[in-house]
């Protein structure tokens, strides 16, 4: 009888350790990832922060108001807003183009065009860097911020034209029949038709090529060199890669300056891909 | 009974001009994507048998010098150490680094509350979208000499470590692994979800442990995830240059000088234009090895 007990209890404790010990893991991992940034968002709120984590001693949004009035820091800020939206908006204009003829029609080279897209999408853009600058240099077109856009534009275009011909197959043809029936152009079937059924999937590809070209680093840090045109990107960098002096506080305000638009076009953007994929299951029912 | 309309059978009014309007709606991104991205690779197939270079005597008169780069590449101690540290750079902070531990946290997920799975796949996410340069710079201040881990260490009564210094690869590594893992997470979520109830729990019912569960039934079911996550988080980690970049500028000595590094030093701070490219061909050969046995697995349908 006590044993049988016994055998219950340990059973018993043998499930409650099964179901607490994931938690406890997971927990120590997330400690593990949160704290370098903490550090970050403690420091951004220190004035005389270090680089150990600590409270700050008094809180305070000095930092970031020194850095967003800092005229260089708007400057970079500005430059990289000039390369994100401007291609965001070319990658969905493009890639959105592109993707009509691809979802919509027989053509006879749509097959190896799509492999050729999808093949892109794989090659890691580092190894093009050299070869892109002696094409910069050669046709003049180093130090541009209008270029850059558009080999940024260039290199995002695989995977916008993939996702972007997805989102048009589960727009459903019926509608644009219907519409040329009562009369309409191409034109006008897809810009009163198609797009705006389409808004999910172009924001979703809008969302991705604005993060890309933001967080982007090497593609500015190898053909822009004016300090007046670099992004805030090359600009971080700069500050703690080789200036000896850091203001911690400050450029940890400037770096979750930085980061606050990617984290929201992130959270904006799933919304946005959790409706495409609905959309895309209520075609397929 | 209602029959289904293929895509082929359409109005053949707009059937005439079809192939013209297709052509006139793919021009703009042919034409940006040969300019700005087929025109440089394939550049780089032509620059890499050259000699030249940014400033010098070979600047001006830039010639082809057939196979010299790749005759001087296998001799040369440096590529053969940044080749090496690339393998364990992926290695370890991609195959293993990053998948185990997304497996892990993914595994460790299914099933616990929901209010807690949002905590901490925020924070691991957190890392994950934030820019590679914050990344870096979070981690150049969390491993620095003043920085959290030595300031722990000190409290508990032990010397600090330069870890940057005395350790860079493993800090590029944990580094690497805190940014990627989130993505490796993510796609695991999305494999454990697709795996039906039904199967695990009969299998629970026949008496297979947890484990056996995980290695005869989860994992097989779910393989096509974890092949596809490793293609893409391999090609990932093979062109990754601004963690390492920025975080120990390929050093100490050369500690953590990767292939794209190396290709960075070689192209703009030696001037070596030429040997920089084809540096640059030995890792697109190996991006296109990868793309092509991701595209075999993917199995697309086109």
């Amino acid at each position: 009888m006590s044993s049988l007990n016994l055998g219950k209890r340990r059973r018993m404790n043998r499930f409650v350790v099964a179901r607490t010990l994931p938690y406890i893991i997971l927990s120590l991992i997330g400690m593990l990832f949160l704290l370098p940034l903490l550090w970050l968002l403690f420091a951004s709120l220190d004035q005389n922060a270090t680089l150990a984590l600590k409270l700050p001693s008094a809180f305070t949004l000095d930092n970031y108001v020194s850095t967003v009035t800092n005229t260089d820091n708007q400057k970079s800020f500005g430059n990289g807003l000039i390369l994100a939206v401007g291609q965001a908006l070319l990658v969905v204009v493009v890639a959105g183009l592109a993707s009509y003829p691809l979802s919509r029609y027989q053509l006879k080279y749509k097959r190896s065009f799509m492999y050729i897209i999808l093949f892109a999408t794989g090659l890691p853009i580092t190894a093009v860097m050299v070869p892109v600058y002696q094409f910069f240099i050669y046709f003049r077109m180093q130090d541009s911020l209008f270029f850059t856009v558009l080999f940024l534009t260039a290199s995002a275009l695989p995977y916008s034209i993939w996702m972007m011909k997805n989102f048009m197959d589960s727009v459903p043809l019926e509608l644009e029949e219907a519409a040329w029936v009562d009369g309409a152009s191409i034109w006008t079937t897809l810009r009163l038709v198609i797009v705006p059924l389409m808004l999910p999937g172009i924001f979703t590809v809008g969302i991705f090529a604005f993060a890309g070209s933001w967080g982007n680093f090497l593609v500015p840090f190898i053909l822009l060199q004016s300090p007046d045109k670099l992004p805030a990107a090359v600009t971080i960098y700069q500050y703690f890669g080789q200036n000896g002096l850091v203001q911690y506080g400050t450029l940890a305000s400037f770096s979750i300056i930085y980061t606050i638009p990617a984290v929201a076009l992130y959270i904006i953007g799933q919304r946005y891909m959790s409706q495409g994929f609905s959309f895309g299951g209520a075609n397929k029912g | 009974m209602e029959v289904s309309h293929p895509r082929v059978s359409k109005p053949k009014r707009h059937g005439s001009g079809e192939q013209w309007r297709a052509a006139l709606f793919l021009s703009p991104s042919w034409l940006l994507l040969l300019l700005f991205f087929f025109v440089p690779t394939i550049l780089t197939f032509y620059f890499a048998f050259t000699n030249m270079a940014l400033t010098g005597a070979t600047a001006a008169k830039t010639e082809f010098i057939g196979f010299e780069n790749f005759k001087y590449m296998f001799q040369d101690a440096n590529f053969r150490t940044s080749v090496w540290n690339t393998l364990i750079f992926l290695i370890f902070s991609a195959v293993i680094g990053q998948q185990v531990m997304g497996f892990i946290i993914a595994v460790m997920m299914n099933g616990r509350k929901q209010w807690f799975r949002s905590v901490i796949g925020s924070i691991v996410i957190a890392g994950w979208v934030a820019p590679e340069v914050v990344c870096a710079f979070v981690w150049f201040a969390f491993l620095n000499d003043t920085g959290t881990v030595n300031t722990v260490i000190e409290s508990l009564g032990m010397k600090p470590i330069a870890w940057l210094y005395t350790f860079p690869m493993v800090s590029v590594i944990i580094a690497n692994i805190w940014h990627g893992t989130a993505f490796s997470m993510m796609v695991f979520q999305a494999a454990l979800g697709d795996v039906p109830k039904e199967v695990e729990e009969s299998a629970m019912i026949d008496g297979a442990s947890a484990w056996q569960r995980m290695i005869r039934i989860t994992l097989p079911m779910i393989m096509g995830s974890v092949t596809t996550n490793m293609v893409l988080v391999t090609l990932q980690t093979l062109g990754s240059f601004t963690l390492i970049y920025a975080l120990t500028g390929g050093g100490p000595g050369m500690a953590t000088e990767t292939l794209p590094i190396y290709m960075y030093h070689q192209a703009f701070v030696n001037y070596q234009l030429g040997y920089g490219t084809a540096i640059s061909l030995m890792l697109l050969v190996i991006g296109i090895v990868a793309s092509l046995l991701y595209m075999r697995m993917l199995k697309v349908k086109l």
